[in-house]
């Protein structure tokens, strides 16, 4: 069952230099308890359908649900079905955890005692525990990472959206991560939405890929598959299979490899 | 829920003022500085209105003080963006209105303080004004800064950076502060400065409280200051309101 759809989801900004297109039309399905990784080159307009998938920035053209609810129509039903990590993360360094899952549980409107119940359990779930009464600025990249999905978590969504979730963070931390949205999914069939520029995340993570460019869909389907389509072979890298979706060439010989 | 929302946001960012105890005095540093070194000059002066010196010169540094204050309340939002802390907010099914009435009210809070300290020190200093008159001074500072804050942030959220906020926003103050008589009543100029000094809305708020300041409470300065300032209050919170609805910026 599709607990996303969206149907030629556009949006088109004004500036100074004209219209952009940062997304053209984005055509896509996750199924429920999925975990979808959304790939692109930069500018493609990965963060762009996150911001509209949960209700920050308007669309200018297409449809889209999420959890049911229509996006245009309903966007509080959105809000309430939908978890969001943005790369930036999302909370404020001077105060300290505790409150700052305290308050995102007020603002999904708990009650203050199951607020402050529900911040407890997160911390436990999330190995947060010896770090609530901590100002968030003094917690490590990997830490901080662990908040802000708490964060997103408070209100158990149905669709967790995450932006570049491991962008940054040391191979334990990102191996940690990685076991803990399998786990959201395997307890709680939470379907997971993420984006990435690593692609042996998203080999190792997703059921299945959805891949853009220039703001439209280039390719679906699991890693498995893409490879055989597009890489050649299933023996093919993600990474060969990427480059000849996008049409890009490949990276000078000094480049790294791995992150595109 | 939009109560409970707002009291939500309120209470976040009344503990954040409360966090930098440094910053919430030193908001006052400014009009203490003309309090204790510009207002002596003044007390010999013939200043045309009635009362002493202090009592035209407090009402316009209370205003000052919420005119230079409520108007930079934009930056802290331009860091939340940087931080994520809006979006993060954003995404929940909190209140828009709230997000802005709890920020702004949160504003009034500090200023309405620093306000009470600042009358304190002029009290010091020589003051001598009838209760009644001082406590509308505090509402017209309240509404001042609820206005003023909600444009700020209003302006902030359309904004990308701090060089393009701060800017704009030195580029209206200051006008404001010289063309409202804040320091010295504008009577006192030609006649073509004071006639482009009623142009500025502010200017309708100093003559009212420097009618209070005098014990006098029915006149046509506090009908035209109450006015312009609830005016200037439902404008500007509903210019607020609209931007925090639809921000996706």
């Amino acid at each position: 069952m599709a607990i996303i759809s969206t149907a030629g989801l556009a949006r088109t900004f004004r500036t100074r230099h004209g219209p952009v297109q940062a997304v053209r039309g984005i055509d896509l399905t996750v199924r429920e308890g999925e975990i979808l990784g959304f790939l692109g080159p930069n500018g493609a307009g990965k963060t762009t359908t996150l911001r509209m998938l949960t209700t920050l920035l308007p669309p200018t053209g297409g449809a889209a649900t999420v959890a049911g609810c229509d996006l245009a129509k309903d966007p509080a039903g959105v809000r309430r079905a939908c978890g969001y990590v943005a790369q930036s993360g999302g909370v404020d360094p001077q105060i300290t955890v505790r409150e700052e899952l305290v308050t995102q549980g007020r603002l999904y409107r708990l009650p203050k005692a199951v607020a402050a119940e529900r911040a407890g359990e997160l911390a436990r779930e999330l190995d947060l525990t010896g770090l609530l009464d901590r100002r968030c600025g003094a917690l490590s990249g990997g830490q901080r990472r662990r908040l802000d999905i708490a964060m997103a978590l408070t209100h158990r969504p149905k669709v967790l959206f995450l932006d570049e979730p491991t962008t940054g963070l040391d191979p334990g931390s990102r191996a940690g991560l990685w076991e803990l949205v399998r786990g959201l999914r395997d307890r709680y069939g939470t379907t997971v939405f993420l984006t990435t520029h690593y692609l042996d995340e998203a080999d190792a993570l997703a059921d299945r890929l959805v891949i853009v460019d220039r703001g439209v869909v280039a390719a679906e389907g699991t890693p498995a598959a893409l490879k055989l389509a597009y890489g050649g072979s299933a023996d093919a890298t993600l990474q060969d299979t990427f480059l000849a979706i996008t049409g890009r060439g490949p990276a000078p010989a000094d480049a790294a490899p791995v992150a595109v | 829920m939009l109560l409970h929302d707002t009291a939500l946001v309120y209470g976040r960012y009344l503990r954040q003022s409360l966090r930098s105890r440094f910053a919430l005095l030193f908001g006052v540093l400014m009009p203490l500085l003309y309090l204790l070194f510009f207002g002596p000059l003044l007390t010999g002066l013939p200043l045309g209105g009635r009362g002493s010196s202090w009592q035209v010169l407090v009402p316009g540094l209370l205003l000052q003080l919420g005119l230079f204050g409520a108007s930079f309340a934009g930056f802290m939002i331009i860091l939340e963006k940087g931080q994520g802390v809006v979006e993060r907010m954003r995404v929940t099914p909190v209140s828009r209105l709230a997000l802005l009435l709890g920020r702004v009210l949160r504003e009034a809070t500090v200023f309405v303080f620093q306000a009470v300290l600042l009358v304190l020190a002029a009290v010091a200093m020589g003051l001598r004004a009838p209760l009644p008159g001082v406590l509308i001074g505090f509402g017209f500072v309240a509404l001042l800064t609820v206005s003023l804050a909600s444009l700020s942030y209003a302006l902030a959220m359309k904004v990308a950076t701090p060089q393009g906020f701060g800017p704009v926003v030195n580029a209206l103050t200051l006008p404001a502060m010289l063309l409202s008589g804040l320091m010295l009543p504008m009577t006192l100029g030609p006649r073509w400065l004071d006639v482009l000094s009623h142009l500025m809305p502010l200017r309708y708020l100093v003559d009212a409280v420097r009618d209070a300041y005098v014990g006098r409470y029915a006149t046509a300065h506090m009908l035209y200051g109450s006015l312009v300032a609830v005016g200037l209050t439902v404008l500007s919170v509903t210019v607020g309101t609209r931007v925090f609805r639809t921000a996706g910026a």
